[in-house]
């Protein structure tokens, strides 16, 4: 619905720079973190950066909401609490977000990542998102 | 005599940055480290810009910053010998950062006991009283984190760091 919008926020220095992708039906977003040693956190577990698996579910939240309505500027996160349910291993990582709810300034979001086994989640994230709607 | 968990900080202090390829990778720098508490600053980069139009940092490199800087006041909170992993990791996003400014993460060790650590952070670009950003997060020495701390320790005296 933000088409545009989505590309801007994948293309930002920072989302290029970690290889953020997305597959895409209609408004179902998949965000792909393609596995790369800059990503590892800790080399002895070894496991990738908290941090860096964090940064990726706030991204793929933020395409989501974009590809669920057109909004007018990227969403920005307010707060969000990530939980790490297992050391994420050096493999790519997948994520897909979930709205809550979304009103004209505020969405509430869920997002989930996984590596080999969806069920198998290495974390999630809830957080709040200022949005401007462009309805 | 035995050493003091000061000194075994300032020993651990250059591994527990240039130890991590993520943390090297956004060129973070250990700026303070002591029992329970640590500081770390994020660069103002152009390559970790979130918002082209704005030139501010993603928030992806404060969420990194504020988990690395918790991570390392929970291992010194817990006395520096187990390397915990995050359970969980909350923010909340005061404002942006102004563009072209570092941040500096500080991160207190609240409670460390057993196996559990618990740490509060502040990230601020300059003034600690205007944050950019402040996390609550709790951390746990699990089987692979232990496992791990086990084969950092075995590569620290066997001078063997590859």
């Amino acid at each position: 619905m933000s088409d545009d919008l989505i590309e801007t926020l994948l293309a930002a220095p920072y989302v290029a720079k970690f290889g953020v992708r997305i597959e895409r039906k209609g408004d179902e977003l998949t965000g792909i973190l393609p596995y790369a040693e800059h990503l590892v956190g800790n080399p002895l577990v070894p496991a990738l950066h908290g941090g860096a698996v964090g940064a990726f579910l706030e991204i793929i939240a933020s395409a989501t909401l974009l590809a669920s309505q057109p909004l007018l500027k990227l969403p920005k996160p307010i707060d969000v609490a990530v939980d790490y349910l297992r050391p994420a291993r050096p493999e790519d990582v997948y994520a897909r977000a979930f709205i809550g709810r979304a009103g004209s300034r505020v969405a509430n979001v869920r997002a989930e990542a996984w590596q080999g086994r969806r069920d198998a989640q290495v974390a999630t994230l809830h957080g709040h998102f200022l949005i401007k709607s462009a309805k | 005599m035995a050493e003091s968990l000061q000194d075994l900080l300032n020993r651990l202090a250059p591994l527990l940055v240039d130890g991590s390829p993520h943390a090297m990778a956004l060129g973070f720098s250990l700026e303070g480290l002591g029992p329970g508490n640590a500081q770390m600053r994020a660069p103002y980069r152009e390559d970790l810009v979130g918002d082209p139009e704005t030139g501010v940092l993603h928030g992806g490199v404060v969420t990194a910053l504020l988990d690395h800087a918790c991570g390392i006041a929970a291992f010194s909170g817990l006395g520096a010998s187990d390397t915990p992993a995050t359970l969980d990791l909350r923010i909340d996003y005061m404002r942006p950062a102004e563009p072209g400014n570092d941040v500096v993460a500080e991160a207190e060790c609240i409670r460390a006991h057993g196996l559990i650590a618990f740490v509060r952070a502040t990230a601020h670009d300059g003034d600690i009283s205007d944050p950019v950003a402040t996390a609550q997060a709790a951390f746990m020495v699990t089987r692979p984190s232990a496992e791990a701390a086990a084969r950092a320790k075995k590569a620290i005296e066997t001078g063997d760091l590859s």
